[in-house]
């Protein structure tokens, strides 16, 4: 077992512990806390908001990458190769506009929770994911894609058996760079009332205390850096097998 | 049967393939030489409707190729291309399961076939099924590649420089395997290639295409005897012309009555390569045998008479 894999594992061992039961952390965070305050955030349950936030990115992604993936796939077909700029020119779009904005534009039409926040989300993890999609499906070997038409693949079996398991890996990518995105951008959601592990910063910012800033963020980027890791992990393998190194 | 009937592509002011006419008959190998840009893979891609020729038709066994669907087609006819186009995301064995994947063949039926293949192209199933086609050689990946295109018993081979990216040995060995199932199979194979030396040795009648026409369509015998254009001439290499004739036969048709000393040659040996033997050794005549049996003897003089201009 390489050291990276313990070191992971041990992350992955004190992320759970935490979760389930963050009291019995009190003497690491009571240090940071002033004239008496808590040391750890109690007003919600920290597993449930960890819950919350990873399905409100979880949903936001895979929305992303239904979308995202989808219209790559249309623009890569003969017929809908004229709404290639149209469609990168929407994705960009989505990722110039700042998360706040959208929250701030959203809520008068979704009203508060996690409504506004899934909509941030998904605009802001279309980019990375639909570039990533067109660059798999048009870098597929010319050789390959012959042998597939030449064989007798109609145009579907040729994408479904052929184009996304090759493009695959780098879609994964993409997928890997929104996700945590998404999951940074997910704590700002708590500023419109959405449960997320922000509730736990904000909270911090409103009390000055510095030991919930520091659980709120510490969750979030071990979440990130674990999800992250495994993504990479898949991708990594995914190419070997076709003898890629990615 | 092939029967291509004036054939003609254009791609926007370019005419690609010009009017070409030729029939491939069941069982026969054509191949299509040319140099690059003479239209012979673009040619060759309108049998299986990779291209669909501005007019013109191409008919298979009497019936135009144009009545099934295109993809129902070329599921019909084998396809191996240059740089073999193998998926790398399957096995070898799926690979060569695509077309009777396509074709909704049973598991085990397909696992025999798969099987069947691999003994064929000499690659130990049991080794070589579960592979990636990156972990398999140049030579290996090109097997494969033919395998698949054979996986669902085609009656015919569409070859694009099927061995362009081979070196000389394993071209060798592969040109000599190709000829092996051929005969086994009687497949029809049409094959694209640049280099005459292979044209010659694979196929029964060639096809000389220069800037999209076909120039001259015959047998190799013809093709190096009586050149239609001083471009075949040149195409064949007319210092070359008399090995080239001697490449045709082997020395078991040569073979005459009588005794010579020294180590003799196998009767399967083309005369080119006997008559080389015998410069290389020093020798006016030698031994002909056939499974170690001698049956006679080839001399200088008789391979030297084959290799002249024929009348």
């Amino acid at each position: 077992m390489s050291a990276g894999l313990v070191v992971r594992a041990i992350a992955l061992a004190i992320l759970l512990a935490f979760l389930v039961a963050p009291e019995a952390f009190t003497p690491v965070f009571a240090p940071l806390t002033e004239r008496g305050a808590p040391a750890i955030y109690t007003q919600a349950d920290m597993l449930a908001l960890a819950m919350n936030h990873l399905g409100l990115v979880a949903a936001a992604v895979v929305a992303a990458t239904i979308v995202s993936v989808g219209l790559a796939i249309v623009v890569t077909r003969p017929f809908g190769a004229e709404f290639l700029p149209l469609s990168r020119s929407i994705a960009n779009i989505g990722q110039t506009f700042p998360p706040i904005a959208v929250l701030a534009l959203a809520v008068p039409a979704l009203g508060f929770g996690a409504a506004p926040t899934f909509v941030a989300l998904f605009l802001y993890g279309l980019l990375p994911i639909f570039e990533n999609a067109l660059t798999g499906l048009t870098n597929v070997q010319p050789a390959v894609r012959e042998a597939a038409t030449g064989m007798g693949m109609t145009q579907r079996q040729r994408l479904v058996q052929v184009e996304l398991p090759l493009a695959l890996p780098v879609i994964l990518a993409g997928i890997r760079l929104s996700t945590v995105i998404a999951l940074a951008t997910a704590t700002i959601g708590s500023t419109v009332a959405a449960s997320t592990l922000g509730e736990v910063i904000i909270a911090g910012l409103l009390t000055n205390n510095v030991a919930y800033i520091l659980q709120g963020g510490l969750v979030v980027g071990a979440l990130a850096v674990l999800i992250y890791d495994a993504f990479l992990w898949l991708e990594r393998a995914l190419a070997r097998r076709m003898g890629r190194t990615a | 049967m092939i029967e291509i009937d004036a054939v003609t592509k254009v791609y926007g002011t370019q005419t690609v393939v010009d009017a070409v006419s030729m029939t491939v008959p069941s069982g026969t190998i054509a191949v299509i030489v040319g140099t690059s840009g003479s239209g012979k893979t673009t040619l060759m891609r309108t049998i299986n409707r990779l291209v669909e020729p501005t007019s013109g038709a191409v008919r298979i066994d009497g019936e135009d190729n144009r009545a099934l669907p295109a993809y129902e087609l070329r599921r019909r006819i084998g396809y191996a291309i240059q740089g073999h186009g193998l998926f790398p995301h399957r096995t070898v064995a799926q690979n060569i399961a695509t077309v009777p994947g396509l074709l909704g063949w049973d598991q085990k039926r397909i696992a025999n076939r798969v099987d069947e293949l691999l003994d064929l192209f000499q690659l130990d199933p049991a080794a070589f099924r579960e592979r990636m086609p990156h972990e398999l050689s140049g030579g290996q990946q090109q097997r494969i590649g033919v395998a698949r295109a054979l996986a669902a018993e085609p009656n015919i081979l569409l070859m694009d420089e099927p061995y362009g990216a081979l070196d000389p040995i394993i071209r060798a060995k592969a040109q000599e395997d190709l000829l092996a199932i051929q005969a086994r199979f009687g497949t029809t194979i049409v094959l694209v290639t640049h280099d005459m030396e292979e044209a010659i040795r694979l196929g029964h009648r060639i096809a000389v295409m220069d800037a999209g026409k076909l120039l001259q369509y015959s047998k190799p015998a013809d093709i190096i005897a009586k050149p239609a254009t001083p471009f075949v001439k040149e195409l064949i290499g007319a210092p070359e012309r008399p090995f080239r004739l001697l490449s045709l036969v082997r020395v078991a048709d040569l073979a005459e009555p009588g005794e010579a000393a020294g180590a003799p040659l196998d009767a399967g040996l083309s005369a080119r390569d006997a008559y080389a033997e015998l410069l290389w050794s020093g020798r006016e005549a030698a031994p002909v045998a056939r499974d170690g049996a001698i049956v006679g003897r080839v001399r200088l003089q008789g391979l030297a008479k084959q290799a002249a201009r024929p009348s």
